[in-house]
């Protein structure tokens, strides 16, 4: 029950209060959008433009972490439904922290802007390239069948390391990223969750195994090391010794 | 804890209905089926409603080790020939059984036609039973795998000889890194001497916490469910092609298996 009822005006959006919105998609450096004020029409550019801006990341243009959540857990849904084979790189800037301390912020984030066009061009259109942390990022590939994984990780990594920071007329800045992959599990219910965490646990794998390097999970037939067989069989061999 | 009234009483979980759980193997020839069949029985036996319903739709097996004839099958429902009242049917061990039928090998490749078939049709029995045991095919394929992740509880038997527990332990490790958590479940079938089929488990586990269980958010815990002797009453009931559980009940098969079936019930 409302104390204070809203006035009802037949305009209502006369009512509204558009000064923040508008100033904030001034700063974003989006126009203001066509139309009268109160127009349908204008009210929804408006609306649209805030939601692209709510889901950017504002330093480097990206699909920013709540935008990549939501893209994920529609993939998961389609790789479940489809079949089709989909990969979630995660995407880490070796030694951010170096470039700060040495550099300044300023060129961390000119690098943070770097990575992010270097990830940009090396993929399709229709991947989503999404800054998710300081200095993390994920790309998103439908449709990308496993026999292509290793090379598309490959060509995000060389682009990368191709590009650089331009410091003064002589200094360019380069930094290094590490890679880890995983394809999400074809047709079995699974979470956005575990995709996440098993390309998280290659990432983990790529800094461990010395940075600058891509690790992708395998996705054939479920590999079992020797060391593995060894374990599981070496005691079954004594128990029938005995 | 309150009494138990599993007899007469509805499905612990009203809402949600049956307990779904995938019974796999990794490598066939492990006693998949004959495990699930006589799990099924004791359940039955248990006053739990069960259903049996044969996943494995590429080379399906249910109705040999059954003795029954698939007069109308999951390829029925799926095709809407039948109903799928109709293609449910009773089993000797006094519980029901959906089998696949052997025009089901053309679903034996994942589309999302199959998808939503099975989807459909486990939706449509969950509500009505106690219990519904998934026999999934052997190997982990697209299809094991998928109906698999249809389960509440995966239920993994293997066998103490190699071959059989590099399977089942891959098949763990699958599960473990691409599908959501849930209980898993470990018989040790056709176990020599008694013990053996524990030590394997254990085993078993030491290798998961090795090499699995490290990265996982949520460990992996196999709960035994226990080992099955080798017994040649299994051999005598497969060609009087009679179930284990009615025609040899005192077997010492039958009997860890009905123990076995006894862990399965809600607590």
């Amino acid at each position: 029950m409302d104390a204070f009822p809203v006035p009802h005006t037949p305009q209502g959006a006369h009512a509204l209060r558009l000064d923040s919105a508008l100033a904030l998609l001034r700063q974003a450096g989006q126009g203001e959008p066509a139309g009268l004020p109160d127009s349908p029409a204008y009210l929804q550019t408006l609306i649209d433009q805030l939601v692209d801006l709510s889901s950017r990341d504002a330093l480097t243009g990206l699909f920013n972490r709540r935008n990549f959540e939501l893209a994920l857990a529609r993939e998961v849904d389609r790789v479940a439904r489809s079949g089709e084979p989909a990969l979630l790189l995660m995407v880490d800037i070796d030694h951010f922290k170096l470039v700060n301390d040495k550099h300044g912020h300023g060129v961390g984030d000119e690098v943070i802007r770097m990575v992010g066009q270097a990830l940009t061009d090396s993929v399709r259109p229709m991947d989503l390239v999404a800054r998710i942390g300081g200095e993390e990022y994920a790309v998103l590939l439908p449709n990308c069948p496993p026999a292509f994984g290793p090379q598309v990780a490959a060509r995000v990594r060389q682009r990368v390391a191709r590009s650089s920071v331009r410091l003064s007329d002589s200094v360019a800045l380069a930094v290094t990223v590490s890679v880890g992959g995983a394809f999400a599990p074809q047709w079995v219910r699974s979470t956005p969750g575990i995709w996440l965490q098993r390309a998280d646990l290659q990432l983990y794998r790529a800094k461990s195994e010395g940075r600058d390097r891509v690790c992708l999970e395998h996705t054939a037939a479920p590999d079992v090391s020797l060391q593995e067989r060894e374990m599981l069989l070496g005691s079954l061999v004594i128990q029938d010794s005995e | 804890m309150s009494e138990p009234l599993r007899a007469t009483t509805p499905p612990a979980n009203p809402t949600r209905g049956a307990c779904i759980t995938a019974i796999t193997s990794g490598k066939g020839g492990v006693g998949k089926t004959l495990v699930a069949a006589n799990l099924a029985a004791a359940l039955a036996r248990a006053g739990q409603r069960v259903l049996v319903l044969d996943a494995d739709l590429g080379l399906a097996n249910l109705d040999v080790v059954l003795n029954l004839a698939a007069r109308v099958t999951l390829h029925d429902v799926f095709t809407g020939r039948a109903t799928l009242d109709e293609a449910l049917q009773p089993a000797p061990g006094g519980f029901s059984v959906l089998l696949a039928g052997s025009g089901l090998v053309e679903y034996s490749r994942m589309t999302p036609e199959v998808r939503d078939k099975l989807l459909d049709v486990v939706a449509q029995v969950r509500p009505r039973f106690d219990h519904v045991l998934l026999d999934t095919g052997a190997g982990i394929s697209d299809v094991v795998l998928f109906t698999i992740s249809l389960a509440d509880e995966v239920l993994v038997v293997a066998t103490p000889e190699p071959t059989s527990l590099t399977d089942a332990y891959a098949t763990v490790k699958v599960l473990a890194t691409t599908q959501a958590a849930r209980p898993m479940r470990l018989l040790i079938n056709q176990v020599q001497r008694a013990g053996d089929g524990r030590a394997v488990a254990a085993q078993l586990q030491q290798v998961v916490d090795r090499f699995v269980n490290p990265g996982l958010a949520a460990p992996v815990r196999l709960l035994p469910l226990g080992e099955v002797p080798l017994d040649s009453a299994v051999r005598t009931s497969v060609q009087r092609r009679q179930l284990l559980m009615e025609s040899l009940p005192g077997s010492p098969a039958a009997v860890a298996l009905a123990a076995a079936a006894a862990r399965l019930l809600p607590p």
